[in-house]
């Protein structure tokens, strides 16, 4: 079987700029694959190959089978996607933008039903007949996904679908591409928000500076961080007591204020133990102690450098 | 073929510009009517262009075309830009719509613009004169392949342009010193022979000398020449603008 998505080793250059570098890496079909990375990563180059709006320097993509380039109709008729920006046509109202872009792909009346579907369980029916420039930012985000799933694509592109949103909508969206993923499509979402990635995505791949750093599972990719944090709050500001400590241990204070500190420890290496018993023996009276485990958060800030947007 | 999407692009087209009919249709016959009012009452019993043929009716059927082929460029060059530069455009460029498909859609609907309009401007001459039709065919196959022409250059200028000043450049540069120096009001024989000949070498003087004797019956040269000319000029834009196209030139990076 082949993969929903194959990228084979993609470089895309503009002038001097290498924005992707060799990119190379398969989505299997029904998998909820995330694409992370931090501002100017490549990630929206990347998926504007896989639509065909920019032509890559080299390289391949196929979807479901199909080179974009060589058999970019069957290609796009596999694909939907939900670009970036709050694009819309300001001529038309929800329904027939609708029934536009459904035609756009050779379907005619006998869709209508689907289009129909689409704009309920996107909740947008009070607003089918609204011309598109009166609409919210969130019901033309809506409006933008109902245009991608209009032609029923096996591969579903959302690039950072949840940007600007409110939380029910994101809540909305969520829903739906969690119950589009149970029918059997392939989704691929790019994101800012790495709790997003981690509660959705089955599998990671995240781009920095046009370059691919990590391609796992995101339960692989948790356990690439093998730190825990610990947050021990004390009875009383310990701040001249903690002076006194070794070095091996002031090493591992991650942040203090005045009666708190977070300690970051390797889960192999440095065993908690060794630590209370330190802070015990210089008279310092625990009253508290809460575990922290890591997030994408911190692989995607350790894989990165870099912080993300949330 | 993507037959459906075709036809789905070209109705959008025509929509589109139906929906805003009064600037797109009823604006454009004003200005003809008022172009009319001026030049047919002050310069109708001074001028005779053609033996026997009124200035009036000498007129008409070059301001009727000049309509058409305006018209007829504004449509795809403004509904293209404006999809441009609203990011709209990635609708279309998404689908499975081929670049002939895209061009066709867009031309066809132009065609359409210019010849609502052109049928509009020739109900509001009845006002001044009944023009008689001397060869429908003539007339009908000079105001399509005029459309033609100008929506095909409407959509290059679209597709080049980065900003609306350089679709007002094109129009007040390219497309309407080509309108106004091609006999629309006067005969060119009538302008010194230099300008006389290079006036030759602009196609709208075919398009509007051979839309005209299918009013008049009579034309400066012979309107199968002028179809010739037209029409090779058809083949040089459309051939500019689908390759424009298929490269992807400034739509696709």
């Amino acid at each position: 079987m082949c993969p929903a998505v194959k990228i084979s080793k993609i470089n895309k250059k503009y002038g001097d700029l290498h924005a992707l570098r060799d990119i190379n890496f398969s989505i299997g079909e029904n998998t909820y694959f995330g694409l992370l990375g931090p501002n100017g990563a490549g990630k929206s180059t990347l998926i504007n190959i896989m639509a065909g709006l920019v032509i890559p320097t080299s390289g391949a993509i196929e979807i479901m089978g199909y080179n974009v380039s060589t058999m970019w109709r069957r290609a796009r008729m596999s694909v939907g996607i939900v670009p970036q920006e709050l694009v819309y046509d300001s001529f038309f109202t929800v329904r027939e933008m609708l029934r536009l872009q459904s035609g756009y792909f050779g379907y005619g009346p006998e869709n209508y039903p689907w289009i129909d579907q689409l704009i309920e369980s996107l909740r947008l029916t009070e607003k089918s007949g609204e011309n598109l420039q009166r609409l919210s930012g969130g019901m033309k985000r809506r409006v933008l996904i109902a245009q991608a799933l209009v032609h029923k694509p096996r591969v579903i592109v959302l690039d950072e679908p949840t940007a600007g949103v409110d939380v029910e909508l994101r809540q909305v969206l969520w829903d739906l591409t969690r119950e589009l993923h149970k029918e059997g499509h392939t989704i691929l979402l790019t994101t800012h928000y790495i709790e997003e990635a981690e509660a959705l995505c089955q599998k990671i791949a995240i781009l920095d500076k046009g370059r691919m750093v990590a391609l796992e599972t995101t339960k692989d990719l948790l356990n690439r961080y093998p730190y825990r944090l610990f947050n021990i709050k004390f009875s009383e500001d310990v701040s001249v007591r903690l002076e006194a400590l070794p070095d091996s241990l002031k090493k591992l204070v991650v942040s203090f204020k005045k009666n708190r500190i977070t300690l970051k420890l390797h889960r192999e290496k440095e065993g908690i133990g060794d630590v209370l018993e330190a802070l015990i023996s210089a008279g310092i009276h625990i009253v508290d102690i809460q575990t922290d485990e890591p997030g994408l958060e911190e692989v995607f800030r350790a894989l990165t450098g870099e912080h993300s947007d949330e | 073929m993507n037959n459906r999407g075709f036809y789905t692009l070209f109705a959008k087209e025509v929509w589109r510009f139906l929906k805003v009919w009064v600037q797109t249709i009823l604006a454009p016959v004003v200005t003809v009517f008022l172009y009319l009012l001026v030049f047919a009452s002050v310069l109708s019993d001074n001028i005779e262009v053609y033996k026997g043929v009124g200035y009036t009716e000498f007129l008409i059927p070059g301001l009727i075309m000049m309509a058409v082929l305006q018209n007829a460029f504004a449509n795809s060059s403004s509904s293209l830009f404006q999809a441009k530069q609203n990011g709209s455009i990635i609708f279309i460029l998404l689908s499975p719509v081929s670049s002939m498909e895209f061009y066709l859609a867009y031309v066809l609907a132009s065609i359409v613009r210019g010849i609502c309009v052109g049928i509009g401007v020739w109900v509001v001459t009845f006002i001044f004169t009944i023009s008689f039709v001397y060869n429908l065919m003539m007339i009908t196959g000079f105001a399509v392949l005029g459309s033609g022409i100008l929506g095909a250059l409407g959509l290059i200028a679209s597709i080049w342009a980065d900003k609306w000043d350089h679709i007002s450049a094109f129009q007040n540069f390219v497309i309407l010193p080509l309108s106004f120096l091609s006999g629309v009001f006067f005969s060119i024989e009538s302008l010194p022979p230099f300008w006389s000949k290079i006036s030759y070498f602009n196609p709208f003087f075919y398009l509007i000398d051979g839309f005209r004797f299918g009013f008049l019956g009579v034309s400066e040269i012979s309107p199968y020449f002028s179809l010739m000319i037209g029409s090779l000029f058809f083949l040089f834009v459309s051939a500019v603008c689908t390759a424009m196209l298929k490269s992807g030139y400034k739509l696709r990076a």
